[in-house]
């Protein structure tokens, strides 16, 4: 039944603005693919064009060996999950679950058994005379899915499944959406603007920004082995150092950082740095460099620490409070890097996080705005 | 989110502190007597009047107008003049509801002015609209002729002219519906196997269907009580060509007044059951809403 989906080259431009530039991936059959990119970034349209809801200026679509750009969605036989749902509102649960068998002309027992046996999988069997108005978000949501998994699809289009529902739910859905996927191994193609989501779900993460692929890897390398500055910067939260290329070093602060081979020698560049990958030290070790202990916030098991290095640039490091040997407020320490990206200053400018709601501080860049908020330096 | 429900309060606020001055300074039974005073005497009294004088020379005039034939036939003309009306204006209402609400073309904003323009012209220089095109001379008149089609002082004319009349009001009543239903149960609808016509006949019409019953409703209104396009066009031809309202306009001047009062009831009391009939289409559409 699943069937890998493969684009190749896509295209897409609404008037003047090109929205999905050259775009090619595969999605592996069985698993879930994860488009991930901030809003704008063209990740929506390239689903809507594998379901036929949008034409591909030019590309090509493949689903399970076959082509499918040119083909209507009724032809596609994919199931969609649209983010706010769009379940039939005059409908009551069974007859939304029921109509991609009633369309199709199924059999009335066998349509009628395959509804129970959906609304059984997603747990809404006591709700099915309900309609969608008497449902909650998360109820609905689980609803479209049935809905949109009766006919039996070859694989699953999620744009945003979760994105209308509060933080609680979404976590909720998300741990019960990876024990159906993997109680129904169809391939599943999710877009999302949430990193967290994207990293949990999918064993393969696509990200993508205006309109263009940044990088198509496994969540780890995503994580760990970023592309590209964007990608760094997106996923997950990063600190930005600037300092010079030497030797193949990045240099800055009296410290450097490796694997800077790529660059040329006197040329600007900057480290993307995770907050968990900084150390700190009383005493100085190999490669460290000293910094000053801004602000400390303790969140229970971990804290923040805002850095100043010797050059004035500020980072920030997230640390367990058992690794903090009692550092605190005001010390003078020694920082040391476990893991660091550099890249060439314009390689691209920084990224902008997802959504709207993109706040930075200086040195600073995340992708999740509330972290930024909790941890704004100078709020007294 | 956080940033509108803080502002929203206050606004409610002022808007209810206005509403108490302003009945404060009038004291509490006023606007309410002169609201309902309004209503009873602008609306009540002439429906009163009609009543009163439909039945005052007492009630067998009434059987005896029903069974007059030209009364019969005056009724059965409005009855099918209304009928074409509505299907027509409710399938190319909703044909053109579909594509204002849906379609981007260059010179959508003035089809979408053009719609309202029965409501903006004078019913009798509709009539003579369709008499320039139709009548002896117009453009049309001789395509017809030839064909020995009598569209001026009959049927098609009236019938014309009475649609032209009527055009706004579903288009008016569906494309807000249309426009709030938005795209994607449609769409959903497609990625499911649905084809154009199972998703038009499934979904959408299910969505859209109490805003177009209160459009078919005020169609129907306006095209019985319909009165100057119609009396231009269709030379008021006794037992052939004259409607409802141009029997009243007829009664009255043969000094029929009971008989004029009598018909002249008998639509009212049509469009007060219709209009009861959109007040509950109304209450249940926006309860759905909710």
């Amino acid at each position: 039944m699943a069937g890998a989906i493969t684009v190749q080259g896509l295209t897409k431009t609404f008037g003047e603005f090109r929205a999905v530039d050259n775009v090619s991936f595969e999605a592996r059959a069985g698993e879930i693919t994860a488009l991930l990119g901030p809003s704008g970034s063209g990740k929506s349209t390239v689903l809507r064009m594998i379901a036929g809801l949008e034409l591909p200026d030019s590309g090509s679509i493949w689903v399970g060996g076959e082509e499918h750009t040119d083909k209507t969605p009724q032809e596609r036989r994919l199931g969609f999950v649209f983010q706010h749902y769009a379940l039939f509102r005059h409908m009551n649960v069974r007859q939304n679950v029921e109509f991609g068998l009633k369309v199709r002309k199924t059999l009335r027992a066998e349509a009628r058994s395959r509804v129970d046996e959906l609304l059984d999988l997603v747990g809404l069997a006591p709700f099915g005379d309900r309609y969608p108005d008497q449902l909650s978000g998360g109820q609905r949501q689980r609803v479209a899915l049935a809905r949109a998994l009766a006919p039996r699809p070859g694989v699953l289009l999620l744009d945003e499944p979760f994105g209308a529902l509060d933080a609680h739910v979404r976590q909720e859905l998300r741990r019960w959406l990876d024990g159906l996927h993997r109680e129904l191994g169809v391939t599943s193609l999710l877009v999302t603007h949430d990193q967290e989501e994207a990293l949990e779900l999918a064993s393969a993460v696509v990200v993508m920004r205006r309109g263009r692929v940044e990088q198509a890897a496994p969540p780890v390398d995503i994580y760990n082995r970023p592309a590209t500055p964007f990608v760094a910067g997106f996923v997950g939260a990063s600190n930005l150092v600037k300092g010079v290329v030497r030797e193949g070093e990045l240099r800055f602060a009296g410290s450097a950082v490796a694997d800077a081979d790529h660059l040329a020698d006197g040329s600007d560049a900057q480290a993307y740095i995770r907050p968990h990958d900084v150390l700190l030290t009383a005493s100085p070790v190999s490669r460290s460099f000293p910094v000053t202990v801004d602000r400390r916030t303790n969140l229970g098991w971990q804290s923040k620490l805002q850095l100043r290095l010797g050059d004035g640039q500020a980072i920030f490091a997230e640390l367990p409070n058992d690794e903090l040997n009692g550092i605190d407020e005001g010390q003078d320490v020694h920082a040391s890097l476990r893991n660091a990206k550099v890249f060439s200053l314009d390689a691209g400018e920084p990224p902008a996080g997802p959504g709207e709601g993109t706040s930075s501080t200086e040195g600073l860049h995340t992708s999740d705005e509330d972290e930024v908020l909790a941890s704004r330096p100078g709020h007294d | 989110m956080t940033a509108t429900q803080t502002r929203q309060p206050p606004a409610r606020k002022a808007a209810g502190l206005r509403r108490t001055s302003l009945r404060r300074r009038l004291g509490p039974g006023v606007l309410l007597a002169v609201a309902l005073a309004y209503v009873l005497v602008l609306l009540l009294g002439p429906l009163g009047g009609i009543v009163y004088y439909a039945f005052k020379s007492g009630i067998s005039v009434v059987g005896q107008t029903f069974t007059q034939p030209d009364v019969q036939h005056a009724f059965y003309l409005t009855f099918i003049i209304m009928a074409i009306t509505v299907i027509v204006n409710t399938v190319f209402g909703v044909l053109v509801a579909l594509v204002l609400a849906r379609d981007r073309f260059p010179g959508k904003r003035l089809v979408s002015a053009l719609v309202d323009l029965p409501l903006a012209v004078s019913p009798v220089i509709v009539g003579l609209m369709a008499v320039l095109l139709f009548g002896t001379g117009g453009w049309f008149q001789s395509f017809f002729a030839a064909r020995g089609i009598q569209v001026i002082f009959a049927l098609p004319s009236m019938v014309l002219v009475t649609i032209f009349i009527s055009i706004p009001f579903v288009i008016r009543e569906v494309v807000p519906v249309l426009q709030e239903l938005g795209l994607e149960e449609e769409q959903a609808a497609w990625t499911l196997g649905a084809s154009k016509a199972q998703t038009f006949f499934r979904v959408t019409l299910p969505n859209i269907r109490w805003g177009l019953l209160y459009g078919i409703a005020l169609s129907a209104a306006r095209a019985i009580g319909e009165v100057g396009a119609v009396l231009i066009v269709s030379g008021s031809i006794e037992g052939k060509t004259e409607t409802a309202t141009l029997f009243i306009l007829r009664a009255f001047d043969q000094y029929q007044d009971q008989q004029g009062y009598i018909v002249a009831l008998t639509l009212a009391v049509f469009s007060i059951v219709l209009l009861i009939g959109i007040e509950t289409f109304k209450r249940k559409r926006t309860r759905e809403a909710r």
